[in-house]
């Protein structure tokens, strides 16, 4: 399912030097039409290798004019269904449209805590330079499993 | 100021540790790495071709994290696990460690903000933001298997980047660089001293010296031709991004190679190739054929061909799909996943709050990390409790991660027991003789260390042991640099020559655009995308591809040969007509290395140890004897040439509790 840019929502974003969609994919697929001289529709995207496109949806999340959808690869499916997320800060809407009509409406949790509140540190201890070559991590989350030593069949 | 296109300018920095790739692994390692360098001032770099938000694998999300060994559990299972899955050639001192260190980070995740689907005390499943107890502090979660637990996570990648990043700081991150290869130190080759790329957007190219490299771009996909070859190219199993740079990049410099013969042929829903395990695991759902017999129980005697691996309670992955192409060769297709009776069986054992959330975590399965199938399923009107839908063994990927175990031989922990000799004669004499020959995580190449998809010969790691394994990576990078404070590396290689040797395919097009009207054909140069679809019917119709229903024979594998040689000459005409396409010609440049080295493990390694993955027709049965052992090789970027040999396989832990 390429994406496409729809002309009558796309703002080149605003003009700013990086467009949200060709920042975020990971395949370097999405691009900003300047002057129009590729598509006719200048300050517009695009994505200009539709049959790389995998479908992660990485540009649809975060286009600010929810500008992007994609139409599924036409050499595999009929037409006519949509899959089209809304990202918020916690949750994540999704609707469904079938190629026969049917709608279906999904909500789920994306996280728990506020975008940009993690504070990778915090709380934590410092990194002990003595123990640099024991197992574990300058951290116990209380996840480290020492295992039952007589599994250890060499030693 | 940057240069123009075919002139670029040249930015070089001084640094002590790059990370280059900015997935799982690279998250994890900045996270620790700058712990354990505070007040050391080690100049600390990631370098990724993409955006860190959404880079690698798990750009999508995931529905589930795959290893959580929990309380319950000692690693010593889950190493035996992996062998078994893997066909008994695993290093049980690399899966155990990653076994012990894994739910560190699984609780970290949870810390950061990833919603963890719970159990309460009567057994009822709730998704992650009902704050519940955190695993930490015991709280149950959701197994969709042994060793699996449910998640929301769709912002799984966006989380874990945000800490690693604030762990990093900004001026310590380059996005979109795609590292071209590294290079070695001009007074010690066996030592790396840096590593080059170019930026995507701008014609800059970056040379980093470093003394230590953290190798961590991902796995391999389309090598070979996949299933669709219209619009829907691009809806492979595995992410089109990642395109072996770790293997080739690695090997280019030196490094020991391991089981690189190994490859995953995930049995996925079919064209969407959204995952099955949760429909197996969770929703207990049954695979049949298309008269509605269940192939596992029907093939059931196949398993038996294949001592001990087969008679496991769960025989390893590469031996189900062995069951169900029986059935597709002989034409008792089309396989289903009966989706229906799983669903109306749930229905009867269930709450009604239940119920309702049933239907959405079956979607959510596939939105949270499979929205092409969720594509196909409205497309073609399919309602998972209404109508069945299709499987099929997807085309092959090389990965070290999931359920693969191709990649690096690196040094392993020095407290569980490997072996510190080698019984097996012929192994080039400058390697290393033990599993472990210093710094955990490094490869045989000094300074260069991988995780991941990178470590070869211990699979089912999954997004928290690869996680978990950069972080152990980063600790002993940060010794590393404490050790050798004065090393200064020199490259091997001129900075003109670099930089002329990855502009090369931008020089090919501007030197020769103008002799045709068409742009695209030229007797001078090759597109990168023409020589990706060169690659692909190569691999596809002689080293196993779909196209033979993954056979090949010695036969196969010489004229496989002649016409990768060919095309890795042809490499050097790889046009480039803007960056985009630079990027294409560098990804399958790479591809080509990392297509190459597989061919030549599947030809040395004379059996077919994971039937169902590939089958050597000439060779078809598995040979415990005299390959029970590792397939290792190493590159010389000179002659450009490999040279395959093994080394003994010897069991950490006791494989025979597997089979009681
Ligand atoms: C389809 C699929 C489904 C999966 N499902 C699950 C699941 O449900 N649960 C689970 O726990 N695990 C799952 N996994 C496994 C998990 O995603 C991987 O194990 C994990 O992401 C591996 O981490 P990594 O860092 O090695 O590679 P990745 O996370 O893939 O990261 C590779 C990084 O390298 C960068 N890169 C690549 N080439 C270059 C280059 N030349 N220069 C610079 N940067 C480069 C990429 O941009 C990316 O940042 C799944 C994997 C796949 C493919
Ligand atoms: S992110 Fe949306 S608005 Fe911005 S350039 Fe892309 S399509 Fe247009
Ligand atoms: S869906 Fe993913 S691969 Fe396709 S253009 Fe958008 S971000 Fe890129």
């Amino acid at each position: 399912m390429p994406t496409f840019v729809r002309t009558d929502k796309c703002d080149g974003c605003k003009g700013q030097d990086k467009t949200a969609c060709m920042y975020i994919c990971p395949h370097d697929l999405m691009k900003l039409d300047k002057d129009g001289s590729e598509t006719g529709h200048a300050m517009r995207a695009y994505n200009q290798e539709p049959e790389q496109c995998w479908e992660c949806y990485c540009c649809v999340k975060i286009c600010p004019q929810q500008a992007i959808e994609a139409r599924h690869y036409a050499d595999i499916v009929p037409l006519g269904g949509s899959v089209q997320p809304l990202r918020g800060s916690d949750s994540i809407i999704w609707t469904i449209k079938f190629r026969n009509g049917t709608l279906k409406r999904f909500k789920f949790p994306i996280r728990t805590t506020p975008e940009g509140s993690i504070d990778p540190y915090g709380g934590k201890p410092a990194a002990d330079l003595s123990r640099i070559e024991e197992p574990g991590f300058f951290v116990d989350s209380n996840g480290f499993r020492a295992g039952n030593r007589s599994e250890l069949i060499n030693i | 100021m940057a240069g123009e296109f075919g002139n670029p300018e040249v930015i070089e920095e001084e640094l002590d540790i790059l990370l280059v790739g900015g997935g799982m692994a690279c998250c994890g390692a900045a996270f620790e790495v700058m712990r354990w360098a505070e007040g050391t001032d080690l100049k600390i770099k990631l370098v990724d071709k993409a955006a860190m938000d959404r880079s690698g694998a798990v750009a999508m999300g995931l529905s589930a994290i795959n290893t959580y060994i929990g309380t319950e559990q000692d690693p010593a299972d889950y190493a035996r696990m992996v062998s078994n899955d893997l066909m008994g050639i695993t290093r049980d001192d690399l899966t155990y460690d990653v076994g012990r260190h894994v739910d560190e980070s699984v609780h970290l995740f949870e810390e950061w903000g990833l919603p963890i689907w719970k159990t309460d005390e009567n057994g009822e499943r709730f998704d992650g933001s009902k704050g519940m107890t955190p695993l930490k502090d015991g709280g149950k979660p959701v197994r969709s298997g042994r060793w699996q637990i449910m998640i929301n996570g769709e912002s799984y990648k966006w989380i874990v980047a945000e800490a690693a990043k604030k762990a990093l700081g900004t001026d310590n991150i380059q996005e979109h660089v795609f590292v071209v290869k590294l290079v070695n130190d001009k007074n010690e080759p066996n030592r790396i001293a840096g590593a080059v790329g170019f930026s995507v957007r701008e014609d800059k190219i970056f040379i980093y010296k470093a003394k230590a490299i953290l190798l961590a771009a991902g796995g391999c996909v389309n090598i070979f031709r996949p299933r669709s070859v219209g619009e829907g190219m691009g809806r492979a199993w595995y992410p089109v991004w990642n395109a072996g740079s770790t293997y080739a990049m690695a090997a280019e410099a030196g490094a020991e190679m391991t089981m690189m013969e190994n490859r995953f042929v995930p049995n996925r829903f079919k064209d969407g190739y959204g995952p099955v395990g949760a429909w197996f695991l969770l929703f207990k759902s049954k695979a049949t054929n298309g008269d509605g017999e269940i192939y596992l129980d029907r093939n059931k005697e196949m398993l038996d061909d294949y001592p001990p691996y087969g008679q496991a309670s769960v025989p390893a992955s590469c031996l189900r799909n062995h069951l169900m192409l029986k059935e597709m060769k002989e034409g008792r297709g089309p396989i289903w996943m009966d989706t229906v009776t799983a669903l109306a069986n749930l229905r009867e054992t269930m709450t009604p709050r239940e119920v309702k959330h049933l239907e959405a975590e079956a979607w959510e399965d596939f939105l949270d990390m499979c929205i092409g199938q969720c594509g196909i399923w409205v497309g073609e009107n399919i309602e998972p409790e209404k109508k069945n839908s299709e499987l099929m063994p997807t085309e092959p990927y090389l990965l070290g991660s999931h359920s693969g175990c191709c990649g690096i031989w690196v040094s392993g922990p020095t407290d569980v027991g490997a072996p510190m000799e080698e019984k097996m004669e012929g192994i080039p004499a400058h390697l290393p003789k033990g599993w472990n020959w210093g710094y955990r995580g490094m490869t045989t190449v000094t300074g260069l260390w991988t995780a991941g998809d990178g470590v070869g010969a211990s699979g089912h790691k999954f997004s928290s042991g690869s996680h978990a394994e950069g972080r152990i990576a980063a600790k002993a990078m940060v010794k590393y640099c404490l050790d050798n404070k004065d090393l200064k590396p020199e490259l091997d290689t001129s900075i003109e020559d670099l930089v002329a040797e990855i502009y090369k395919p931008v020089r090919n097009y501007l030197e020769f655009k103008d002799y045709t009207t068409a742009i695209d054909i030229n007797p001078n140069y090759i597109t990168p995308k023409m020589l990706q679809f060169r690659l692909q019917k190569i691999m596809d119709e002689y080293v196993a591809g779909v196209a033979t229903y993954y056979t090949t024979n010695a036969h196969m594998l010489v004229v496989a040969g002649e016409k990768i040689d060919m095309l890795k000459e042809d490499a050097e005409k790889m046009r480039a007509k803007d960056l985009h396409e630079l990027l294409r010609a560098w990804e399958n440049y790479h591809r080509i290395i990392t297509a190459e080295a597989h061919m030549e493990h599947i030809e040395f390694r004379q059996e077919s140890r994971y039937p169902g993955f590939y089958y050597r027709m000439d060779k078809n049965f598995v040979d415990e004897e005299n390959w029970k052992c590792f397939v290792n090789s190493i590159y010389d970027k000179q002659t450009k040439k490999w040279t395959c040999f093994k080394r003994a396989h010897v069991d950490l832990v006791d494989k025979s509790k597997l089979f009681k």
